[in-house]
């Protein structure tokens, strides 16, 4: 700052007439610029809706239908909607009781000292390029889980539908799984945070009361905290519906709807991603980039219902602290 | 009753701990898997020679092609990305105080939010399908508009972060706005460096928006109009054969990749600590 001292003033004492006319400017080109924010959310809706104007006409039924057949000129995405929602929820059912562990930890129960190390690693987790969670998944944990684990819970849990049946090397579970490490760093970072925010003071009543740490974590900081937590959970449900990479090398790739999470199947980012290619007509290709417009349109309004709830659990946080 | 509470309290934090215990071995599991099968085929043919023919004899081919054809990629994905990305952060931290400004800083959030295979169906129906030609420069606009979002968000926080006695004192020597702005910019610019180092990594990892944009390729980089090579695409395509010789190059692919995107990662990570702490 105070290197910057002569040169302001040497600005200031050259400061010419024409100042005025380049804020102007600055302030007008900036904002054109950063209207590409405003310009980029449009052109997705714009270009996807265009693009898949082919199928949209055929309208709802022709989304849910149960198969994907070139040939028959049929485009149905109920095994890939499906797929979607199944994998992302495994994710969430592993994922977030993780996540709120690392965040209770990272707020609450840690030594100072571990505090940065530990969420450090954690959000080098998120660093990691999807595709090295598909490599990972595919030759490391597929293997491990279909030889070790899935027999272990093929046994005991057969009583599910969940988990009867054959046992294939790619699955819905296996999918889910690698996804719940990948929604970890987001869903346990935005919990932190959420969990920092609830006031002190909440803290010390429980105390007060003679909780024990446990307790006072129940009572006064995740009850309090439950909005954002929410609002994690969205946005960790969002990342996972629509990641593409370690799902289509851990999930089959196959058109089925099966209650056996042991079963391939297959997911909307998992379809794009093999059929783009082999989309021959026109009316393929419109199929595909419907199935992005699915994808578009749950993934911005999961986030944008994430980031509302977010931002106003932290400002009624930020209100309670001046009360 | 009193031990109950006891063993309780202990349980809740045991989980906690078993957590943040599952957590960071994965991280370590996958890191040394990749270090260990990667290590084998880390050799000088990996980073000079052309991808092998299935089953051909170790160290007779490597991926040279496609180390080249990430970084060009990326690097027009920097192009196009971080100058956007850095005046769209300055407008909103700077300039957009009112309703505007914070509605982009809003739809930059979603957009980050928008997954990337999406935007590679953006590029496809946009760029892609009317010249009928994957190429570089469809990859790059598509990894270019993925690391928008981030590089803003993250310099208009570090501009934030800037007091505001910065900016008083400068406007209070008659400096105009866009001098002062540019004040303010020169203090957070350790900021704004990590953020486009960090939307860079991103990029470098990005797969999906690849299969839709750039395609790939066996040869060198031949034209920004034409597919290109890159890591990533190789690790997915190699990865998924079933040559054993392309899977032991997917895991060197895997170990380079992360030597590099976690490389950025640590590197952010030190220069904005030391950053805090002075």
């Amino acid at each position: 700052m105070l290197r910057d001292g002569p040169a302001m003033s040497k600005q200031g004492s050259k400061k010419s007439p024409s100042s005025g006319r380049v804020d102007r400017w600055a302030r007008y080109l900036t904002l054109a610029i950063a209207s590409s924010a405003l310009f980029l959310t449009l052109l997705y809706f714009l270009v996807l809706t265009r693009g898949s104007e082919r199928t949209l006409t055929f309208g709802l039924s022709f989304i849910f239908g149960s198969k994907w057949d070139p040939v028959a000129n049929v485009f149905g995405l109920a095994p890939e909607i499906y797929g979607s929602m199944l994998t992302s929820a495994i994710a969430l059912v592993i994922g977030v009781p993780v996540s709120i562990g690392v965040a209770v930890f990272l707020s609450e129960l840690s030594p100072t000292r571990f505090r940065a190390p530990v969420s450090f690693l954690v959000e080098m987790l998120a660093a990691v390029p999807s595709v090295v969670y598909g490599l990972w998944g595919l030759l490391v944990l597929a293997p491990f889980l279909q030889k070790d684990i899935y027999p272990t819970l093929g046994r005991y849990l057969s009583f599910l539908p969940l988990f009867q049946g054959r046992i294939y090397y790619t699955s819905f579970l296996t999918a889910g799984i690698v996804l719940a490490l990948m929604i970890v760093p987001i869903v346990s970072a935005i919990s932190r945070d959420v969990l920092l925010a609830v006031p002190q003071s909440q803290r010390e009543a429980a105390y007060a009361l003679g909780a024990t740490r446990s307790e006072m974590v129940r009572m006064s900081v995740l009850s309090n905290a439950r909005p954002g937590m929410v609002a994690a959970v969205f946005l960790g449900f969002g990342r996972a519906f629509g990641e593409t990479m370690a799902v289509v090398m851990l999930i089959g790739n196959s058109q089925t709807i099966s209650a056996s999470l042991f079963s391939p199947g297959s997911t909307l980012a998992s379809l794009i991603a093999t059929q783009y290619a082999d989309a021959s007509t026109a009316l393929e290709v419109s199929a595909v980039v419907e199935a992005g417009l699915v994808l578009l349109l749950v993934a911005m309004s999961t986030c944008l219902v994430g980031r509302l709830l977010i931002r106003r659990f932290l400002r009624s946080k930020q209100a309670a602290l001046f009360q | 009753m009193k031990s109950t509470r006891l063993a309780s309290e202990w349980f809740w934090t045991g989980i906690c701990v078993a957590a943040v215990g599952l957590t960071v071995v994965s991280l370590f599991a996958i890191v040394a898997d990749v270090a260990i099968r990667g290590a084998a085929d880390f050799n000088l043919a990996f980073f000079t020679k052309l991808p092998p023919l299935p089953n051909a004899k170790p160290s007779s081919g490597g991926l040279a092609n496609a180390i080249q054809g990430s970084l060009i990629l990326v690097a027009g994905a920097c192009a196009v990305g971080i100058p956007i990305g850095i005046v769209s952060g300055i407008y909103i931290s700077e300039f957009g105080s009112g309703l505007y400004g914070s509605v982009l800083s809003f739809l930059g959030d979603v957009l980050a939010g928008i997954p990337s295979i999406v935007t590679g169906i953006l590029v496809f129906t946009l760029i892609v399908l009317p010249l009928h030609a994957f190429s570089v420069v469809a990859g790059s606009i598509a990894l270019g508009s993925i690391m928008i979002p981030i590089v803003s968000s993250t310099t208009a926080q570090s501009l934030r972060a800037v007091p505001n006695s910065v900016r008083e004192g400068s406007l209070a020597l008659g400096v105009g706005k866009w001098r002062t702005t540019m004040v303010v910019f020169g203090s957070a610019k350790s900021g704004v460096a990590t953020a486009s180092l960090y939307a860079t990594a991103r990029a470098m990892g990005e797969t999906a928006p690849i299969l839709l944009t750039v395609g790939s390729s066996a040869f060198w980089f031949s034209g920004a109009w034409s597919p290109v090579a890159t890591l990533t695409y190789y690790i997915y395509d190699y990865a998924t054969s079933s040559t054993p010789n392309w899977i032991a190059l997917a895991w060197t692919a895997a170990l380079v990749l992360m030597l590099i995107v976690l490389g950025i990662n640590v590197a952010v990570r030190i220069v904005t600590r030391r950053g805090a702490h002075s």
